[in-house]
């Protein structure tokens, strides 16, 4: 679904991608890991088509993506939950927040209405339509988050550290809805156990290439492709 | 900080067409602030009045809000009875206090109590977004209704950004004086805001693309005239007439 050939990005003439290859098929679910800086947030940018490789080719779904329109195109099949909350939020109501995708998508509103409705109840959130989303906590403002995202529909997903700020409980319920879900993604966490939990996959960048993470692989199934989850 | 304390309610002017209330409330204000007889400008205080006793919402903190506004008017009371040429009422040492002086200024309280009187029985008491979006249907740019919403929306956002940084200027002992130092420090404090809320906006406009964003909001809620929308639109619409013909 989307493969990455030969990526360089740089960021005041630090290379941090060079030369990085991904590939992500259906049913994939990879936690990135590695330390603050090594590049995470900027390959999922590259992704979305936020951030512009410097070399290199996007081939998602099946075409190469190089402009903005190429990239508008499948968007609503990306799904992007962003670091911060209060950058994914900005409408007043969870209504129009989570409806804002749908009805972008060319959803009429009432469709639009329904998907939210189903949306939230998937995340047990039933009843949060008329909150207001400053006023949410930190808990349910990622969860709420999580729902805009959701709501479009997306093949494939991906999550910039959706665990950051969360309590225990709130994780768990993350972890059982990811678990629950039939959905390809892509996470960044810097919490080992909640990607252990919740990919089959884990990589880090390491020298501006992507290489597999071996160091929390323990007993026999350990090894590339040969994931149980 | 909280732009929206009058607007939980559910009395009837909670409940009436933003629309209706936006047009009532410029119509009126326009009208009260043409007006320039002490006598009409008393009888137009009275319409705020009845609405915001109708609409139940704290007196004590509409009272607070006025203050605010007459901080602004004592200074007129102060400089305006004795400069204003005109008849000399009586004289404060060597200060003549004249009677057009203090009419005038009696007129501007009164006018501008009324309008911001009708602001808060109004606009206040309805939300900012239902304002805006009762904006985005009535033919206002699209650019100036999303600068409003964008603005109210991340007031909060930057508002505890700073509280942030005034913490972690607090704990790190800063006291502010009248020095060099303390300057800089409140440039940076400042300058950081910005930065941080240019850092924002960017963030929000790529979540935004991400969503599938192309420059168009779409509404969900729309509005339906009910019979006090009627109400209100004619009242304050004959109300304003009148205090036109007797001015």
């Amino acid at each position: 679904m989307i493969r990455l050939r030969n990526i360089r990005f740089s960021y005041n003439s630090r290379f941090v991608l060079n030369g990085l290859d991904l590939d992500v098929d259906r049913g994939d679910r990879i936690g990135l890991v590695g330390p603050n800086g090594s590049g995470k947030t900027t390959l999922c940018h590259i992704i979305m088509g936020l951030l512009a490789p410097v070399a290199g080719s996007v081939e998602i779904f099946g075409k190469k993506r190089v402009t903005e329109a190429d990239f508008k195109e499948i968007r609503g099949k990306l799904g992007f939950l962003f670091q911060d909350a209060d950058d994914q939020l900005f409408c007043p109501t969870v209504l129009e927040d989570v409806a804002f995708g749908p009805l972008n998508m060319g959803k009429p509103p009432e469709e639009a209405k329904r998907i939210v409705s189903s949306t939230l109840d998937s995340l047990k959130l039933t009843g949060f339509e008329d909150r207001i989303t400053y006023q949410l906590s930190g808990g349910e403002k990622r969860l709420v988050s999580l729902a805009t995202v959701l709501a479009m529909e997306p093949e494939v997903l991906i999550l910039d550290e959706p665990t950051s700020g969360l309590d225990e409980q709130t994780t768990e319920r993350l972890i059982e809805i990811l678990k629950q879900s039939d959905l390809t993604y892509i996470l960044i966490s810097h919490d080992r156990e909640f990607v252990q939990q919740t990919t089959n996959r884990i990589m880090r960048i390491k020298d501006g290439i992507l290489v597999e993470d071996d160091t929390e692989r323990t007993g026999p199934t350990a090894g590339i492709g040969n994931f149980t989850h | 900080m909280d732009i929206e304390e009058f607007a939980l309610g559910s009395s009837f002017v909670h409940a009436l067409d933003p629309r209706v209330k936006i047009i009532a409330a410029l119509l009126f204000s326009l009208v009260v602030a043409l007006n320039s007889h002490i006598t009409t400008a008393s009888i137009a205080l009275v319409f705020p009045v009845v609405l915001i006793l109708a609409a139940g919402i704290s007196i004590k903190r509409v009272f607070f809000r006025l203050a605010v506004v007459n901080t602004f008017v004592l200074f007129l009371w102060a400089f305006l009875p004795f400069t204003y040429p005109g008849e000399v009422v009586f004289t404060l040492g060597p200060f003549a206090v004249h009677k057009q002086g203090l009419e005038y200024a009696l007129l501007i309280t009164l006018k501008s109590n009324t309008i911001v009187l009708t602001a808060i029985a109004l606009l206040g008491t309805s939300k900012v977004f239902s304002l805006v979006h009762a904006l985005s249907h009535m033919w206002v740019p699209d650019k100036l209704v999303h600068l409003f919403f964008f603005c109210f929306r991340y007031i909060h956002v930057i508002h505890e950004e700073y509280h942030r940084l005034v913490t972690a200027m607090k704990i790190r002992s800063f006291k502010p004086g009248t020095n060099m130092h303390t300057y800089k420090t409140y440039a940076y404090l400042v300058g950081m805001l910005l930065v941080r809320s240019f850092d924002r906006s960017g963030r929000i406009f790529a979540a935004m693309k991400c969503r599938g964003f192309r420059g168009k909001f779409y509404i969900l809620h729309h509005y339906e005239m009910k019979r006090s929308d009627y109400l209100l639109a004619v009242s304050s619409a004959v109300l304003s007439a009148m205090l036109l013909v007797v001015r």
